[in-house]
């Protein structure tokens, strides 16, 4: 039982405050992802969990037990660092057997818990080998299996794959996937991209100055987002924002196109609709193409829209030159409204 | 159909290459004759016998003569002032590394009030002429009872060292990652585990070599030798005070003495000497 | 994982040690320089500054340290220049520039004197070639000009291997892109050295001359093991006056004034050579 409760948590550094009331409830086997840009907090809250930082207010709980004044090897938690920390002096072998050395299992169990291991990771033959004889990417997975290999409760991950090229990235993503699922751990895995995220989690904890913005699926933080921020942090590429004027009770004026939208006492807010839940259609926002990038799979234009950029992602069938004038309709359940002053979704 | 003023043909590119690269070695091959032919000079005197010393004209080539070797280590005090140079470097490496070592661990690895004024202090030492402080030291120590003793020089010598010692340990240990210790704490180590485990074995050849560099610097020293030590001198005292008085082979079967164990540790600690500023060479 | 105390604990015993055999040391020096039997007094400085050889003293060790460091500097920046260019035979070379930087000041001047003795090798080389009909006698007070050329050389010889290192250091730090970028906009090898090499070499070339003239003004063992006591210089001075005239705090005065020098020279370095805040690499 691996539930991790996070009460309350804050951390200064100083006068910095790099967390701030942080509220987290992980269940037992969940896999929740750390999500945010650089300097949001995701690797201090996973090091304060993980017990290399202790936080400067609040409460940190695994399977039960308060762990905040913990070191880590009492807490039953293991780590993958982002640089690996593949120990040079050891091969690999002993690498992975590390902690179970420090564990005092015996011989027979540590040699048969790091070729398991090593096979699931698929590094079986790169045992004898040490950290300088191997590729950076073979290297990663030394690291993940040496976490692995301890059987921990908890298994933190401080963004594994971001020192991967992007080919290796797309493959360690499936696998590590795979991998996880099959270990059955409760996982926290702190990214700064997006894509992975997605991919990967059960839930997507958004982070932003040191305070989750928003803890929920994957789909439900795409299409509900629930402030601003995460609407233009989701989505690759990002969400269009147009400054909307109430034009009667539930009608709002969007770049000159009158639109339904909800009742509110504040006469602005702001329009939200990503690129790809636009229509070229009669009637619509009138939009001028101004850059027209083919991509294969679709084609991204970058239009004007009331003198402010619009981007729309539409099928690379359709025929979009420069210039020319377009009416792009939004789908209606796609549209999402921001209040301008709190950014919190209306 | 244009018209071409050709001024100056231009050199071909081969040409100018040779022309540098000539003087790039002769550049080198004299300045390691200066570095190397003085050297040479040192070990014929030290390989002649007394009457080759003295004599005119010298021989480029040493007769291989042990004669003054012979001289001088039987010559009275020799053998006890060598003893007392290894004795008194020997001290010195190991109080400098005891001390210095856990100084470079703690500021490679935190940040706490009251380092930069540590580093100042440090900064400090090497600012000064060090030696001097073998003067009023000579009076504590007589007080003390530690006067003229190896234990009280190696003290001063240790003052000398401290700060390389400290500096050098702090650039080793900045060269291996905090990630490392990190994952040790994640793996069951504590602190000191995680210390002997992960960072000991990598950081050994470094440490090693602070500890020769710091016996060198003992070995070596001069000023606070002769001040501080009367009966128990070390080599380089027991020289300075017969300089003037010995004869020609005695000094140079001395500075033979004293050259051919620092050429030894300078080979061994090359690596680390530029890692004490900053660079490792390869 | 953290223990507020473990970094001053770790530290304490460096501190302690610096506290007793540095800092107490140093004070009792300066208050020696400045006492006498019967307390606060001017009498060592006055005993110093009047005695007669104290002006060549002075002198001798600056003058020395005027014209060493210099050279080393230059011998220094050429031996860096080419080692950084080197690439086959870099470690042997490397090796042999920096022998050197283990020799005991002492053994330099013994080494130099089996060149410039009356019997060395420099007269053998002018017998033998034919210049000079008799050796000459180059170490001799009527040839005090010889004396202190022979310390130039053997000080030159011994001390430039550090400087060589720090510079070394410095240069292996400067991105191979400046250099690129100064190639590709017009700059030729020597243009190169001075608008990328030498301004980014600043900070090594502060430490190394900082501490490089320090040790130039206590040079001692090269000067009594060429010329005995026929070359004053200010560390050679102190060390008479505390065991041959056995005046302590005279003594004292002398170890003040080379520490002044000392430190004018650092700020002088300090500040001639700081870099801006923002212009490093």
């Amino acid at each position: 039982m691996a539930e991790i409760v996070i009460k309350n948590v804050a951390k200064s550094f100083g006068q910095f405050r790099a967390l701030d009331s942080i509220d987290l409830t992980i269940a037992d086997q969940e896999f929740v992802v750390l999500l945010g840009a650089s300097g949001c907090g995701k690797t201090t809250l996973l090091r304060i969990i993980a017990g290399l930082e202790t936080p400067t207010g609040g409460e940190v709980w695994i399977g039960g037990r308060r762990v905040d004044r913990l070191p880590p090897r009492e807490r039953g938690i293991s780590m993958v660092f982002q640089n690996y920390a593949v120990f040079p002096h050891l091969t690999v072998f002993e690498n992975i057997a590390f902690g179970l050395r420090m564990k005092k299992l015996p011989q027979a169990e540590i040699d048969e818990r790091v070729r398991r291991t090593a096979e699931l990771l698929h590094i079986e033959q790169l045992l004898k080998r040490y950290s300088g004889q191997i590729s950076g990417g073979q290297r990663q997975r030394v690291a993940v299996a040496r976490a692995l290999a301890m059987e921990p409760d908890v298994i933190l991950m401080d963004e594994p794959l971001s020192n991967l090229d992007a080919l290796l990235r797309l493959e360690m993503r499936a696998e590590l996937k795979g991998v996880l699922a099959h270990s059955k751990t409760t996982t926290i895995y702190v990214t700064h991209d997006q894509v992975e995220a997605m991919s990967l989690a059960d839930r997507i904890a958004v982070m932003d100055k040191g305070r989750i913005v928003q803890a929920a699926s994957p789909v439900e933080v795409y299409r509900n987002p629930a402030n601003r921020f995460v609407g233009s942090f989701i989505g690759n590429p990002p969400m269009n924002f147009i400054a909307a004027t109430k034009a009667g009770d539930g009608k709002w004026l969007v770049a000159g196109l009158t639109m339904d939208g909800p009742s509110s006492a504040k006469d602005r807010l702001e329009f939200a609709i990503r690129p790809e839940d636009v229509d070229i259609k009669p009637g619509g926002l009138r939009a001028t193409a101004r850059v027209v990038e083919p991509l294969g799979a679709h084609t991204l234009v970058t239009c004007e829209v009331a003198g402010m950029p619009f981007r729309a992602v539409l099928d690379s069938d359709v025929r979009v030159a420069v210039g020319d004038e377009l009416g792009l309709v939004p789908i209606p359940d796609r549209v999402r409204w921001f209040d301008p002053e709190t950014t919190i979704a209306v | 159909m244009s018209d071409t003023v050709s001024v100056d043909a231009p050199r071909p590119v081969a040409e100018i290459n040779a022309a540098g690269r000539f003087l790039f070695i002769a550049g080198i091959v004299l300045l390691c004759a200066w570095v190397l032919v003085p050297i040479y000079f040192l070990v014929v005197n030290t390989l002649s016998s007394p009457q080759e010393v003295a004599g005119f004209p010298k021989s480029a080539i040493p007769s291989f003569d042990f004669g003054s070797l012979q001289f001088f280590l039987h010559f009275k005090g020799v053998g006890w002032a060598l003893w007392n140079s290894v004795l008194v470097a020997g001290l010195t490496m190991a109080l400098s590394i005891g001390i210095g070592a856990p100084a470079g661990y703690a500021l490679s690895r935190f940040e706490f009030p009251g380092k930069a004024s540590f580093r100042m202090l440090v900064l400090m030492t090497r600012a000064f002429p060090l030696p001097l402080l073998a003067l009023p030291l000579a009076v504590m120590f007589i007080r003390v009872g530690l006067d003229d003793s190896p234990i009280g020089l190696a003290l001063v010598h240790t003052t000398l060292a401290l700060p390389f010692a400290v500096l050098i340990t702090f650039s080793i240990f900045s060269g291996i990652p905090l990630e490392l210790e990190e994952a040790a704490w994640t793996l069951g180590c504590n602190r000191v585990q995680a210390f002997s485990k992960v960072v000991l074995p990598l950081v050994m050849p470094g440490i090693a070599a602070s500890a020769i560099f710091a016996f060198t610097i003992s070995w070596n020293e001069v000023f606070a030798a002769a001040v501080l030590t009367v009966e128990n001198r070390t080599l380089t005292a027991f020289l300075l005070q017969n300089l003037s008085v010995s004869p020609l082979h005695l000094r140079f079967a001395g500075g033979a003495a004293l050259v051919m164990p620092a050429l030894i540790f300078i080979f061994a600690v090359r690596k680390y000497l530029f890692a004490m500023w900053g660079i490792a060479n390869r | 994982m953290n223990n507020k105390a473990l970094p001053y604990l770790l530290l304490l015993p460096a501190t302690l040690f610096l506290l007793v055999f540095f800092v107490y040391p140093f004070v009792q020096i300066a208050v020696l320089a400045f006492s006498g039997p019967e307390g606060f007094t001017l009498k060592p400085f006055q005993t110093m500054a009047t005695h007669w050889k104290f002006q060549t003293t002075l002198w001798n060790t600056i003058l020395l340290a005027a014209i060493v460091v210099p050279i080393q500097l230059l011998l220094a920046l050429s031996m860096a220049s080419i080692v950084t260019k080197l690439k086959t035979g870099r470690n042997i070379i490397l090796y042999i520039f920096t022998i050197p930087l283990g020799l005991s000041d002492l053994a330099a001047g013994i080494i130099w004197l089996a060149i410039f003795e009356q019997s060395g090798f420099l007269n053998s080389m002018l017998v033998g070639l034919g210049l000079t009909e008799r050796p000459m006698l180059f170490l001799s007070y009527q040839n005090l000009w010889v004396i202190f050329v022979a310390v130039i050389l053997a000080e030159i010889w011994r001390a430039t291997a550090i400087v060589m290192v720090i510079l070394v250091s410095g240069m292996g730090l400067i991105p191979k892109e400046y250099y690129e970028a100064a190639e590709v906009f017009g700059a030729g090898p020597w243009k190169r050295f001075l608008k990328v090499t030498l301004p980014m070499l600043r900070p090594s070339l502060q430490t190394a001359l900082i501490l490089r003239t320090i040790a130039a003004f206590e040079v001692f063992a090269v000067v009594v093991a060429l010329g005995g006591t026929t070359l004053p210089v200010l560390m050679g001075e102190t060390f008479s006056w505390q065991f041959t005239l056995t005046d302590r705090h005279v003594a004292a005065a002398y170890a003040l004034v080379i520490l002044a020098i000392s430190i004018a020279s650092t700020l002088v370095f300090l500040r001639v050579l700081r870099t801006p805040k923002g212009a490093t690499v």
